[in-house]
């Protein structure tokens, strides 16, 4: 039983708005009155749900290839000692297991979403989930590049697709389905890249990545998922992608999708030379398309680790630095790309990439449709987020950065000529109920009767070494103090989400064979137990595909 | 002056990155006993390990066999560190100014990533001297570190700026991927000297195993190393420069990368 008294409550999910109300916590739920226990006192502080990262990249073969690719900045990095209640870590650029968890944890932030794992490597993969305290955790199934699925998809076999597709999401015990520069990464296996969204690629006769985009999110409908298809659209980070941004759009229309990390496709221009700003292009096309919600991908100033599945564009991003490499071939399944990068303000493309970013968040009109990511660690590292916000609510201090960009850069960006400012109301709409209702996790992102009682109270002045959000006062995670006067004290394991989508049980004698021919491992060795997770918890779909 | 005699040889590496002038200059006998060091994972105090004479001095004097006593010096931007006997590994790591003379033997990353300061150890010493360590673009900046006797690998690794000069043999990669900077070796070195180095000079006063990446240009007496060796003979180290005695022949590389490095090798009149 824990009382919280007299803070100032932002719950957008249930329409309160900054009132003053109490919040009652009873075996690890919010409910509506609890006598005894602890009480805290939240009088001049902000009583905020639990933050909801929508896109991150926190666990798996791809983030742990990057940690071992950047030991100078594991020197450089945040050291956490061993403790009675915490274990040893590194922060920094690509934090390790246990250190994931705290810096989430020590922002406020409860519920992240991996969103980049292939099936061959789902067993790493939760493995370093159990071992991030504290936070709750999903993650998202790479689909888009699958040969198993494209084959079908090629064949116009799209029943049969999704029933491979359930099978593959229940064998890797993940949450959705994510999509990843559809085509492009399994032509890159042959040197190429799928640029052109209604033009077939290397490996296929009449499949484009229009008609895998198109079929995923047929698929994901028809499943029922509580999160829709998770797109990483194609031609990520290009000039003049603008264009390959918005005919998606008009690919998934009378579909549901996230768009990941909007700010890496909204770019004008034909070359480097004159890249700009299109913020305004796609936040347009994108208002009027309802039926989808994105993350910000923003990009902070400053050092990052560019990890994504996008192996073409990780290879050009390389040829740009010239500084490390790294790239894995995932078998049949996907690829990835590792550049260790620095977004520098005196470069033209990294200005209009930080502008872009926040104008984006400024000119998409539906807090509830666009929310706040770095896509970790790729345009920042997630401790940042604080930066973020305070760039979204102040418009001066906003514009006093923007004053201190380059000319060249001032003049193709729109950011300049923003007013708008996000109200704590939205910003925790952008930072919690949003990305909740938009992974579907009905008991996440509110401070309701019978949610989780995950929440993070910040003080209403933030230090003065700090933006507002940076050292929350406490948070709590399923009821349980894990936070308290700034300081991490510890905390429970954390539940994975996973579903359990419906299959023709015959269509692992489709599979097998195909398997068995292609795959370097046994198929016995290929599905996760579930008895691997330590702490899943199944949501429930509706009992029939619609 | 501050005396630290070790008391015995600890049985695990001991990590003392307090044994540094900018951390003893302002403390007092008992606070300095108390400076923590770690043994493996544990902590423990300075005095579990030396008897320490003096206080509130940048000069450190540091007595017996201290080959497992890592980090001395690291970091340092002021004063004198003697070491009578051998010390660990990372020794004057990160320094930016000082001095450090060992009269025994070092061990590896000896100078690693320093920026400044002058470090002299009369014995041999181990592997990757004044590198980059393990992800760093670069190595040594500046400053100078001289070996009296023999040294590992990958000696001078990404290195920058500042010379490096060892008297006894050296083993596989000295000046690997190279930035600048000089190497001098007295006695020659191993297999593959300067693979991928970009720019800077490798000197050896001893024919080297070239690799095929390197091209002949010159044989010739660059005025540049008149001014190296006046300042090498005032650390007591002897670099030729007497068309009398010899010259040096010019070889460019690592063409691979491709570089504008150069190694220069001595070869004496009459040879």
């Amino acid at each position: 039983m824990l009382r919280i008294t007299g803070g100032k409550v932002y719950d957008p999910a249930n329409g309160v708005d900054g009132v003053i109300q109490d919040i009652c916590i009873d075996q690890g739920r919010i409910v509506a009155s609890a006598e005894g226990g602890r009480t805290i006192d939240a009088r001049g502080m902000l009583v905020f749900p639990g933050g909801v990262d929508v896109h991150t990249h926190v666990a798996g073969g791809a983030l742990n290839f990057a940690r071992g690719l950047v030991p100078e900045n594991q020197r450089a990095a945040r050291k956490f000692l061993h403790g009675k209640d915490r274990r040893a870590g590194l922060g920094g650029m690509t934090p390790t297991t246990f250190a994931t968890g705290y810096l989430y944890a020590g922002m406020g932030w409860t519920t992240v979403n991996e969103a980049a794992v292939p099936v061959l490597t789902a067993k790493h993969t939760h493995e370093e989930l159990h071992d991030t305290p504290i936070v709750d955790k999903s993650c998202l199934l790479l689909m888009a590049n699958n040969e198993m699925v494209l084959d079908l998809l090629e064949a116009g076999e799209i029943e049969r697709a999704r029933h491979v597709v359930a099978w593959l999401i229940w064998a890797a015990k993940v949450y959705g389905v994510k999509a990843v520069n559809p085509g492009g990464v399994a032509a890159w296996k042959w040197g190429k890249n799928a640029s052109a969204l209604h033009e077939t690629f290397e490996g296929y006769q009449s499949l484009t990545p229009a008609k895998i985009i198109a079929g995923l999110a047929q698929i994901v409908d028809e499943l029922q998922l509580p999160h829709p298809l998770h797109l990483h659209c194609n031609n990520l980070g290009v000039p003049g992608n603008v264009a390959t941004t918005v005919e998606t759009m008009q690919v998934l229309e009378g579909r549901r999708a996230h768009l990941a990390h909007l700010q890496f496709h909204a770019y004008g221009g034909d070359g480097w030379s004159n890249m700009h700003s299109e913020a305004a292009a796609v936040a347009d096309a994108f208002n009027r398309h309802t039926n989808l919600t994105c993350d910000a991908g923003a990009v902070l100033f400053g050092d990052a680790v560019t990890i994504t599945a996008d192996g073409p564009w990780q290879h050009l991003l390389y040829q740009l630095t010239g500084r490390k490499w790294g790239n894995l071939d995932v078998e049949n399944e996907t690829g990835c790309g590792i550049v260790p990068y620095v977004y520098k303000d005196r470069s033209l493309v990294n200005a209009v990439q930080w502008a872009v970013g926040l104008e984006l968040m400024l000119l998409i009109t539906d807090p509830w449709r666009v929310f706040l990511t770095t896509d970790h660690p790729n345009g920042g590292c997630f401790w940042r987020y604080p930066e973020i916000v305070q760039l979204l609510m102040d418009v001066e201090f906003r514009k006093e950065q923007v004053r201190r960009l380059p000319e060249a850069a001032q003049q193709r960006i729109v950011l300049g000529d923003l007013d708008r400012q996000y109200s704590l109301f939205e910003i925790a709409i952008i930072t919690s109920a949003g990305p909740a209702r938009a992974l579907g996790l009905s008991n996440k992102g509110h401070l309701g009767i019978g949610a989780d009682a995950d929440i993070a109270i910040y003080p209403e002045q933030p230090d003065p070494d700090g933006f507002l959000f940076s050292y929350p006062r406490y948070v709590l995670k399923d009821g349980e103090i894990v936070v308290e006067e700034g300081e991490v004290i510890g905390g429970s394991e954390g539940r994975e989400f996973i579903v359990r989508p419906q299959f023709d049980a015959g269509i692992e004698a489709y599979i097998r064979p195909l398997f068995q021919q292609i795959y370097t491992i046994s198929f016995d060795n290929y599905p996760v137990a579930l008895e691997r997770l330590r702490h899943p918890e199944q949501v429930t779909l509706p009992s029939k595909p619609a | 002056m501050i005396t630290l005699t070790l008391k015995e040889l600890p049985s695990v590496p001991l990590e003392a990155e307090v044994l540094s002038p900018d951390v003893t200059a302002g403390l007092s006998n008992d606070a300095i006993r108390a400076l923590p060091v770690y043994l493996g994972k544990r902590q423990r105090r300075i005095d579990d390990f030396f008897d320490v004479d003096g206080s509130s001095s940048d000069q450190i004097t540091i007595q017996g066999d201290a080959a497992r006593v890592k980090w001395i010096g690291r970091a340092m931007t002021r004063g004198h560190i003697r070491i009578t006997g051998n010390t660990g590994m990372h020794l004057g790591a990160y320094m930016s100014g000082g001095t450090i003379e060992v009269s025994g033997n070092g061990a590896d990353w000896v100078g690693a990533e320093m920026s400044g300061g002058l470090i002299r150890i009369d014995g041999n010493a181990g592997g990757q001297i004044g590198a980059a360590y393990r992800g760093s673009s670069t190595g040594m900046r500046d400053g100078t570190i001289l070996i009296g006797g023999s040294a590992g690998l990958e000696v001078g690794m990404r290195m920058k700026r500042g010379v490096i000069a060892i008297g006894g043999p050296v083993r596989d990669f000295a000046g690997l991927q190279m930035k600048g900077g000089t190497i001098i070796l007295a006695s020659g070195a191993e297999l593959r000297t300067g693979a991928w180095m970009m720019r800077g000079t490798i000197i050896s006063l001893r024919p080297l195993p070239l690799m095929p990446t390197f091209a002949y240009a010159a044989t010739y007496l660059p005025d540049v190393l008149r001014i190296y060796a006046a300042y090498l003979r005032g650390l007591g180290f002897t670099l030729p420069f007497d068309q009398q005695q010899g010259a040096y022949q010019r070889y460019t590389g690592d063409t691979s990368v491709p570089g504008k490095g150069e190694i220069l090798i001595w070869n004496p009149r009459g040879a």
